[in-house]
């Protein structure tokens, strides 16, 4: 990833109209500007560079390399972290160079994926890093011209002093200025001069993804590497016996080496170990529950019924309220397991030498590799160094560390570097899902349809809390009570893109709809009236939300999706609050020969500042078709610890033909800008059960939607209009 | 284990696998070749996507016996510095998320625009459905094949 572009990174298309009216692309990776400028590898502009900080390194020659710290699985944290840390140098963009950064816990804090919680925890320091870099090459440049750094400008990379008519570039003040001792403090720019940030920046690995570069971690090989595919044993199971004889005969398998509750074919090459794998006979007997989903269907009614819940959240007076209540309506939704299914699946090259461990791969938490990695072999986690590569995405997936482990494991009892591979197979079986939860809500209403008392009460397979007890509709209801139950499942489960909001904000916004229903109301202003209410007198203690934001995008969504106005198009509301993020939808539906298809989704964002527009359009269309395909087609089923869906043909993701119009909007309300990884996907599922309710009077409370029983007669789609 | 003499990006390599062996681990494991990718194994996802003649063919599914003389051109060979139309619209649109998956769409993306220099939007929907992303930038997909049509 390093010896990639050359001096121009942005220039590399020019769109022009030809005289045939089409488009032609002028197109150049490299500068189109300079073509006679030496071009160096990052490398070379690395080896002369100097360190201004973690983040920041400057070549005389004027070129700027940005660390990138946090893993990049699709996110466009690799592009718009730097855009931040160049925006405050001044820097000019065409004279940079993205390198991603190894795990550091020196140089950096949080060097983790997840949460969408990179931007909003690094925004002031990578606008700091660039700024006290600004700051000392105007110092130095000041010293070298003999003038006031008052009176000196940067612009794109160049110094200049207008009085003297002097100008140079950042290279020509590096080695003064690496004299100089940076700022504490520094004065950050006004967001009105920003001139990177806001503006659609290019994927600075383009190039590389585009021509078929090595930059994953299943990309990565080496001389003498040996290759590992892992037999895992079902949920609840262990190892009985083992027969790897079969397995032993097949050409390019060098061993077969047993454990944990794993059975390892070590070759030298994959295909060899995908035959094998197969040939291995293992026996296998309970260690502890194995679980099928039709015991999960009993577990979930008996807990919900009896279970001895956690209470999260408790306002008011609960019973009296329901006593009193003009009218009381109720309804349980509930969610399957789900696998995170990057494209690319689970990898990860180890070699342990010795109380020494080199590690590459894509991970989520490099920290947390390499401190179970410490664990395993006792060794201290300063001996363990990790390199991340890309990552064909996570979900969640890589934030364990359960497949790196495995990988120091095969390492160690072979003696050598190994990178151990998940089929597909291996990934949906594998483990850590998303857990399975059902859901009870109570809604009491007065008189004239006001929603006095509410009430949540989840349980969920291995799900922590199942519930967001501080997020809307609390604050807006005198009479709360929110209780969590949570199984301990022998089945493994993880955070899952928006963990338990990925679920649950489907469940609220849904039951939101039926309550609204019943009270009478428009759902759009069902949702503003509570709003007002926890603006204007909250309820109970701390609330995660802020009213007002939620209010401006709920008002903007149904401006921008025409709510209500035209008949023929039958509409559902969504809107969710989460990783600091407000994003509200409108699932537009129309009925064609009887079936309700979905035509378009309006989502409209209060995410603070956009950064990169491009990466923010990727984060909020990519997360909805994620919601809406998850929502319609996923479903993990287990048959004794086993999942039954086991590769893509039974385990169903959303394709191009199934994805409708998406219309993106985003509300600025001047705050600093929050991730954007996670929050457009919970509202989707709502949004689109709802107009579905509309559209046919059927009311969704489950997923997967295509699979209920409710809704056999008739045919769901989703598909462009 | 049996010598195959195999036509890939315009040169001859000569390997030594098994007949079984899916050109997709030929191409990875054998000829350092990364970019053609593995996702699902078995035909499904579109990632491991080559042309064989030109052809959209699934590598993981394609036994390196049945390659024969054909041509086979990947990621890596589709251009000479990542000029292809397609690969240009690619980045003019800046497609990818993860971009693990784009590979295959390219690849997918420039042998339909070969037989089909003219699209309509419904067309490239037709064509494209044979590859997942499951990053969903399905939109985006569209968006530069219809861009790469109308370039030259
Ligand atoms: S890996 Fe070949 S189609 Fe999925
Ligand atoms: S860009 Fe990630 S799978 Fe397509």
């Amino acid at each position: 990833m390093s010896t990639l572009t050359k001096a121009s990174r942005r220039d590399f298309l020019k769109i022009a109209s030809t005289t045939a009216g089409g488009l032609f692309i002028g197109f150049n990776w490299f500068s189109c500007d300079s073509p006679k400028v030496e071009v160096l590898s990052t490398e070379e502009i690395l080896s002369q560079a100097k360190s201004f900080n973690s983040y920041l390194s400057i070549s005389p020659t004027g070129d700027v390399v940005i660390y990138s710290p946090n893993p990049e699985l699709g996110q466009n944290i690799k592009t718009s972290f730097p855009m931040v840390v160049a925006e405050e140098l001044e820097a000019d963009w065409e004279k940079v160079r993205v390198v991603q950064a190894n795990l550091d816990p020196a140089k950096y804090d949080r060097q983790l994926t997840g949460g969408s919680g990179a931007m909003p925890h690094s925004w002031e320091r990578l606008r700091k890093a660039g700024a006290t870099a600004k700051f000392v090459l105007v110092a130095a440049a000041a010293k070298t011209w003999n003038v006031p750094a008052s009176e000196i400008k940067v612009e794109k990379g160049i110094i200049s002093h207008e009085g003297t008519g002097k100008k140079g570039h950042f290279g020509e003040f590096v080695a003064e200025a690496s004299t100089m001792t940076a700022p504490e403090e520094v004065t950050l720019k006004d967001k009105k001069d920003f001139k990177i940030i806001g503006t659609p920046v290019k994927n600075v690995d383009s190039k590389e993804m585009y021509t078929g570069q090595p930059m994953y971690g299943l990309d990565f090989y080496r001389e003498g590497m040996l290759h590992a595919m892992i037999q895992r044993a079902p949920f609840g199971m262990k190892i009985k016996s083992v027969d790897d004889s079969a397995a032993r005969g097949v050409t390019g398998v060098k061993d077969v080496i047993t454990f944990g509750t794993s059975v390892a074919v070590v070759g030298t090459s994959t295909w060899p170990l995908l035959k094998a794998k197969k040939l291995i006979r293992v026996e296998y007997e309970p260690e502890g529950a194995v679980e099928s989903s039709a015991d999960h269907d009993r577990i979930f009614k008996e807990l919900l019924a009896t279970g001895k819940a956690e209470i999260k959240r408790e306002n008011g007076d609960v019973a009296s309220a329901f006593k009193n209540a003009a009218q009381v309506v109720s309804a349980e939704y509930q969610c399957p397991f789900l696998a995170h299914s990057p494209m690319e699946p689970e990898n990860f090259f180890a070699h342990v030498k010795g109380d020494k461990v080199e590690l590459i791969g894509p991970t989520q938490t490099p920290d947390r590799a390499r401190q179970e990695t410490a664990t395993l072999l006792g060794i201290p986690p300063e001996n363990v160094t990790v390199e991340i590569t890309r990552l064909g995405g996570g979900f969640g997936r890589r934030l364990r560390a359960d497949y790196v482990v495995e990988a120091v494991e095969v390492s160690r009892a072979m003696n050598a570097p190994v990178k151990v591979t998940w089929s597909r197979e291996d990934e949906l079986t594998g483990g850590a899902y998303r857990p399975a939860v059902r859901y009870r809500f109570e809604a009491a209403l007065d008189a004239t349809g006001n929603m006095v008392g509410y009430k949540l009460r989840g349980v969920g397979m291995n799900a922590g809390n199942c519930t967001r007890e501080n997020n809307f509709p609390a604050g807006a209801v005198e009479n709360v009570l929110i209780e969590s139950i949570e199984h301990k499942s022998t089945i493994t489960t993880n955070a899952w893109r928006a963990p338990i909001t990925n679920f649950l904000a489907y469940a609220e916004q849904s039951f939101m709809d039926e309550v609204a229903l019943a009270a009478k109301k428009d759902p759009v202003q069902f949702r503003l009236e509570l709003l007002q209410k926890a603006k204007t007198s909250p309820v109970g203690g701390e609330l995660g939300y802020d009213a007002d934001r939620m209010i401006g995008v709920v008002k903007t969504a149904a401006e921008k999706s025409n709510w209500g106005k035209n008949p023929d198009v039958k509409q559902g509301f969504s809107v969710y609050f989460s990783h600091r993020s407000y994003v509200a939808q409108v699932a537009d539906i129309a009925m064609e020969g009887g079936s309700p298809v979905l035509k378009k989704v309006t989502a409209v964002t209060d995410c603070g500042m956009v950064v990169n527009p491009t990466g923010a359009n990727h984060q909020v269309r990519g997360g909805i078709v994620d919601g809406m395909g998850h929502a319609m087609y996923g479903n993990l089923t287990f048959e004794n610890g086993v999942p039954k869906q086991k590769n893509f043909d039974s385990y169903r993701l959303i394709r191009m033909k199934e994805v409708p119009e998406i219309d993106v909007h985003y509300v600025d309300s001047g705050f600093d800008p929050t991730g954007l990884g996670e929050p457009a996907l919970p509202p989707t599922g709502g949004a689109i059960a709802n107009a579905i309710f509309s559209a046919t009077g059927r009311r969704l409370r489950s997923q997967p939607f295509i699979e209920q029983k409710e809704f056999s007669d008739i045919k769901l789609e989703i598909r462009r209009g | 284990m049996a010598n195959f003499n195999l036509k890939i990006n315009g040169k001859t390599h000569t390997v030594d696998v098994e007949d079984d062996t899916p050109l997709l681990w030929v191409l990875r494991d054998h000829l350092g070749l990364v970019g053609t990718k593995f996702s699902c194994g078995i035909a499904q996802c579109g990632a491991c996507t080559v042309h064989l003649n030109g052809n959209s063919t699934f590598s993981c599914v394609t036994p390196v016996s049945s390659v024969g003389n054909a041509e086979v051109t990947t990621i890596e060979g589709l251009s000479e510095d990542g000029n292809h139309p397609v690969q240009k619209a690619w980045a003019e649109v800046d497609v990818a998320q993860c971009g693990y998956c784009q590979a295959g769409q390219i690849m997918n993306a420039a042998a339909f625009l070969n037989e089909n220099s003219n699209p309509t939007m419904e067309e490239i929907d037709n064509a494209m459905n044979r590859n997942i992303c499951r990053c969903g930038t399905y939109h985006k997909i569209r968006e530069a094949v219809a861009l790469a049509a109308k370039t030259k």
